[in-house]
């Protein structure tokens, strides 16, 4: 095996490991293929079984012959390995940087990786474009299936089924494809039942500085609206942003050949901005000698709390625009991969309540993100701790679930699932054992047989005894229309992230364990108090039957 | 009332604090004796208790009309816009004579009836026992003995007449000692820890000057520290800043020399005095009263306020008291300068992670009573009761509250009561509804008459107990099961029940402690039910076999028993209801029926646009 040639020093003894919150253990480091083992060899100590893919970066030094490594992940834990031997050390060194950073997708676990579980049911086929579609063709006809992208010919980044208006043909999807940024014409990406509004995402138009047009660009979108309505085409860049974009080839609809449509440029930021936040803002929570002002003005500075704030804002226009203007929505940024899915995927959270459920928010993750062409493996292939920053990198998706969560934070009882369903999803993101996150696109996705080679996170998640972990025990199915605060006061820091490994969580833990126990024991003596119900009505009848002779 | 000229105004509208396009209830304002009350046109009441405005002012007229801004002490600020200017300007009057008042005898309290005879009201008063709390301590003993010197308020007048302090102090050293300090307010007895045989002690800083030393002074510190069996050493802890007690020292006041004092180890824990903290908190408000605020000026207005800081100065000084007696098993002397602000944070504090009694709803009550009211806290000076020094006022208790709902936070099982309870106490240190924090000391309430004119709060809120209950407290824990709080930083959160406790669009829209707390209510109901379906379940059984029996006894239909009759009565119960709107919506406390509109607007088919302008709603280009 070619991992083989990687691991220069399979195994060492007397290696100590430390962790936050936990006492240092003493135990045996194995190098896998995948994984970074250590066994204490005591059957009660919790070993470390650490996927090297979740290795960010790592730091060595050395105290005479005693070296030590430090290890920080992706989901932003830091651990400690102290390891007897200078040479064992720069070989478990070398060999965990080279095993984390495989440049090929298809040397990566997922490939390896067999499931000890039964499949109930295959993740791969859950959530099918075909049946997502049918949700909508009950309530509208004026939507249709298009399978113009089956060889993902018109847009590499698109998946082979998308939805369209009905009156678009392919022929004319051609050619909007043409003027719109990566291919990516405007499709359906949310219907509301409600009043038949609808939001659409794609790339921006590639009108570059002469103001180039095109009549089956106008045709598509005109087309979603209804007589007399007018919609808003919603830019996540600025307006200064989008009009440099016009000397690259890109821009924006303009007012002239789009009368119908109001356009409204906010700015959400991207790339390097959105990455160098996230570092900073993992660093200042890390840091635990952080005075009050220090700490503040480092959270301050991190703008990470901004980024949620404008991406939340912009996601309740869109959704404001759709359930209270009654007017339908385009949205896209520059290439229509990142803020735009952050604010699709956002508004039908706010409008939605399927998208609430663990099965809708899957289906939301799937349809979204994963086919709407997120580049998970650019994205993710990096997370707070990296030196080599490249251009791509940026915590798009780990913003989209931060806001997720303080959305659930403001309305705790709205969403089937909880906390930990989320940072469950961020760490998969990044680092898993599935392939559900793997590649850029459904064309590559294809190309890599995922399908075939590994498995779908769903089929695991789904299971009835993992889900039991992410149900959130206060949900009750509600049907409105939830409006967050987007006010500063009302958007806290997500401790269950970026504190996780900072702080002792014990006491919140059993708090929520005994919030967890009064609700079961309601819910039994609810039960109990039926039974007794029933039990003391029959015999009620049975005696009412005894006494009329 | 004198003050008041115009008692009714129509056409008044209310504006949304935080809404950037000026949304507004119109309805009408009706001013009273007692408060200002608004009516909106659904009906919905806004109450305002006149004690509890801090500032009112007139804004230039629009077209609209006059706008009148009012600031309140439990931070609710409410905007009116006054059709006519005389209207506006009469009721604006007729607020500034009403919310300041000049005598004691003119605040609410006084006029407070809330239908009880004489000896409830009493009993009311004798609810919380300091000489009980002292004996629950394990005070007197072989080690500390109640003094009588002050019983006449001769030595100390902020003291107030029971005072504990080591056996061997003699009343002339106590007189001595009490000479030598600020105020008269020598070293004495707060809290004593049976476990450790280590206690806290509180006093105010010494007339040390640059070299001035007082031997009873010296004396009373060695007896503290000799009361001590374990460990000889004591912490003197000054709760100030070095160079505040430094400069002191010119004025002849000052802190201990470590050199005259025979056993001690002397500590600054730099708290910053009432000016700063007043200031403080003045910032944090201007900046979370900001219109459309941004994350980035939200957090560097939450740095440069210093607040956060401030809270956590006090919590750490507090862990310092903990550690030392939990630790080092040694005692601690606290003293700041006078002793009634920081020192009444630091001891109270330290004693609450100390103590688990001191978590309960009646203990918490008790700490109030020991190391606030009763050691002197000036209460009306801090809170502006009557109209007075502005530079008095600080919120140095609301800070105590706040440092014990971030303990809350961290423990959300260790304590008996929950954030309700902190609010409502906090509202009504300012409502001068109740006569407990009138005044400034014991000495005072006495002349007052209090206990006989006025009400005690703490009756009043034990029978609301539910509403104040944390569903999630495990009782379980050991009486010294000792709070140790982690104080990074990161732990310090913004509280926005507080200070923004009635703008409710930056609330949560469900309460998940709500919920929590009325299933806990539920259980207890459905447990009763459960016992008594049983039984009935069970009677009936006995009454079948009866039955039978009696058939062949008598071959003769049973007349219909009165037992039988009752049970039929029995209809299916319904289950103790779940209120549908308080599941699907809450704010935060459900102790204020200002909640229970905004689970109507929400449980409507279309909720009411809550927050969106905050952000949103501005759609230009």
């Amino acid at each position: 095996m070619e991992f083989a040639e990687l691991i220069k020093t399979p195994r060492v003894d007397n290696v100590v490991l430390h962790r936050p919150f936990y006492p240092a253990v003493e135990g045996t480091l194995c190098l896998t293929g995948h994984h970074l083992i250590l066994s204490s060899r005591q059957d009660n100590t919790e070993e470390l079984w650490l996927l090297h893919s979740n290795i960010d970066a790592i730091d060595k030094r050395f105290v005479g012959s005693l070296g030590t490594i430090i290890i920080k992940c992706k989901d932003f834990r830091i651990i400690q390995l102290d390891i007897p031997g200078m040479e064992e050390c720069l070989n478990i060194a070398s060999s965990i940087e080279a095993l984390s950073t495989l440049d090929s997708i298809t040397l990566m676990y997922p490939f390896f990786y067999r499931p000890m579980f039964e499949v109930i049911e295959d993740g791969w086929h859950s959530f099918l474009p075909e049946q997502e579609f049918e949700l909508y063709s009950s309530a509208t006809s004026e939507w249709r299936l298009s399978y113009v992208n089956k060889e993902f010919a018109v847009c590499p980044s698109y998946p082979p089924i998308v939805i369209v208006p009905k009156s678009i043909d392919d022929e004319a999807l051609r050619k909007v494809a043409t003027f719109r940024h990566g291919g990516r014409f405007p499709v359906l990406s949310y219907y509301h039942q409600k009043n038949g509004m609808v939001i659409m995402r794609s790339g921006q138009p590639l009108t570059g500085t002469n103001g180039r047009r095109c009549k089956e660009d106008e045709k598509l979108i005109n087309a979603t609206l209804r007589v007399g309505k007018r919609g808003y085409v919603i830019d996540t860049r600025s307006l200064n942003v989008a009009q440099q974009a016009r000397a690259k080839g890109g821009g924006f609809e303009q007012e002239a050949h789009y009368p119908q449509w109001r356009r409204i440029h906010k700015s959400i930021e991207r790339y390097h901005i959105l990455q160098e936040s996230l570092i900073k803002l993992v660093e200042a929570c890390n840091d635990q000698t952080h005075n009050m002002d220090r700490w503040l003005s480092k959270l301050e500075a991190s703008n990470w709390l901004t980024h949620i704030k404008e991406i939340l804002t912009t996601a309740c226009l869109a959704a404001q625009c759709i359930d209270r203007e009654g007017a339908s929505v385009l949205i896209h940024g520059t290439e229509g991969t990142d803020s735009t899915l952050q604010v699709t995927s956002l508004a039908q959270i706010i409008l939605e309540p399927r998208s609430r459920t663990i099965r809708g928010f899957e289906a939301l993750i799937e349809r979204e993100w994963l086919q709407a062409g997120h580049p998970f493996q650019q994205r993710c292939a990096q997370s707070a701790y990296c030196n080599t920053k490249q251009k791509w990198e940026a915590p798009v998706f780990l913003l989209f679930l931060d806001c997720v969560w303080q959305i659930l934070r403001q309305f705790p009882c709205s969403f089937e699932f909880n906390e930990n369903f989320l940072i469950m999803l961020f760490e998969h993101a990044y680092a898993s054992q599935f392939g559900t996150f793997l590649g850029n696109s459904e064309s590559e996705r294809c190309k890599l047989k995922l399908q075939q080679k590994t498995m779908s996170l769903w089929s695991w998640v789904n299971q009835p005894s993992e889900l039991s972990k992410y149900t959130n025990p206060l949900f009750e199915a509600n049907n409105l229309v939830i409006w967050p605060s987007v006010a500063p006061q009302s958007l806290p820091l997500w401790e269950g992230i970026f504190l996780r490994w900072n702080r002792c969580s014990k006491y919140l833990d059993e708090a929520y364990e005994e919030m967890v126990n009064i609700i079961e024991y309601n819910k039994e003596l609810q039960a109990k108090v039926n039974i007794l119900r029933r039990q003391l009505a029959e015999l009620e009848t049975e005696d009412g039957m005894q006494e009329s002779p | 009332m004198e003050h008041i000229r115009t008692t009714k105004v129509e056409q008044v509208k209310l504006l949304d604090r935080f809404s950037t396009s000026n949304k507004s209830l119109t309805g009408t304002l009706y001013l009273t004796a007692t408060h200002l009350l608004f009516i909106d046109s659904h009906q919905k009441e806004t109450w305002i208790l006149h004690h509890h405005i801090a500032s009112v002012e007139k804004l230039a007229l629009t077209t609209s009309g006059c706008p009148l801004v009012i600031q309140c002490k439990n931070f609710r600020i409410v905007h009116f816009i006054v059709p006519r200017e005389r209207d506006c300007h009469d009721i604006y009057n007729s607020l500034l004579q009403l919310s300041k008042q000049a005598k004691y005898e003119d605040l609410y309290a006084f006029s407070y009836n809330p239908k009880q005879n004489d000896s409830e009201r009493l009993q009311g008063w004798q609810l919380i026992d300091l000489a009980e709390e002292y004996k629950r301590m394990g005070v007197p003993n072989s080690h500390w003995e109640l003094s009588d010197a002050n019983r006449e308020y001769k030595i100390c007048e902020t003291y107030p007449r029971e005072l504990y302090v080591p056996w061997t102090a003699s009343k002339p050293i106590i007189v001595g000692s009490s000479k030598f300090r600020s105020k008269g307010r020598f070293p004495v007895l707060s809290y004593y820890h049976q476990d450790k045989k280590a206690a806290i002690c509180r006093c105010s800083q010494p007339l040390s000057g640059f070299s001035a030393r007082c031997m009873e002074d010296e004396h009373l510190l060695q007896a503290i520290s000799k009361a001590n069996p374990v460990n000889r050493y004591m912490y003197v802890v000054d709760t100030r800043p070095k160079l505040n007690a430094m400069a002191n020292r010119a004025a002849g006041k000052g802190y201990e020399n470590e050199d005259n004092y025979s056993s001690i180890r002397f500590q600054f824990v730099g708290i910053e005095n009432i000016h700063v903290m007043r200031s403080s908190l003045q910032k944090l408000l201007e900046v979370n009263g900001t219109k459309g605020l941004s994350v980035s000026d939200f957090y560097s207005g939450l740095e440069s306020s210093g607040w956060l800081r401030h809270i956590k100065a006090i919590m750490d000084a507090a862990i310092f008291l903990a550690k030392a007696i939990m630790v080092e098993n040694a005692s601690v002397l606290v003293h700041c300068s006078d002793g009634w602000d920081r020192t009444s944070q630091v001891c109270s504090l330290g004693s609450l992670l100390l103590d688990s009694y001191y978590r309960t709803i009646k203990g918490f009550m008790v700490l109030i009573e020991k190391d606030w009211i009763s050691f002197g806290h000036k209460f009306s000076e801090r809170c502006g009761h009557l109209d007075g020094d502005p530079k008095e006022v600080s919120p140095v208790f609301t800070q105590f509250l706040e440092c014990v709902w971030h303990l809350t936070e961290q423990f959300p099982q260790a304590f008996e009561f929950n954030e309700a309870f902190l609010l409502q106490i906090h509202e009504h240190i300012h409502s001068c509804q109740f006569g407990n924090f009138l005044g400034n000391c014991q000495k005072e309430r006495e002349e007052l008459k209090l206990k006989e004119k006025t009400y005690s709060l703490w009756p009043f809120i034990l029978e609301d107990q539910k509403k104040y209950l944390n569903p999630l407290y495990s009782s379980k824990s050991h009486r010294f099961i000792v709070l140790e709080p982690n104080t990074v930083s990161f732990n310090f959160k913004f509280w926005r029940n507080m200070y923004h406790q009635f703008d409710r669009t930056l609330h949560p829209r469900q309460s998940v402690f709500n919920i929590i707390m009325n299933m806990n209510e539920q259980n207890k109901q459905l447990e009763k039910d459960i016992k008594d379906l049983e039984s009935k379940i069970k009677q009936r059984k006995n009454k079948q076999t009866d039955d039978i029996l009696t058939k062949e006894l008598l071959h003769s239909v049973h007349p219909e028993s009165p037992t039988l009759k009752t049970s039929l009565c029995f209809k299916e119960q319904t289950l103790l209801p779940v209120n549908d709107s308080l599941r699907t919506i809450e704010g935060s406390s459900p102790a204020d029926n200002r909640y229970s509109e905004y689970a109507e607007e929400f449980s409507k088919s279309e909720p009411a646009v809550v927050s969106l302008e905050y952000g949103v709603a501005r759609m230009t280009c």
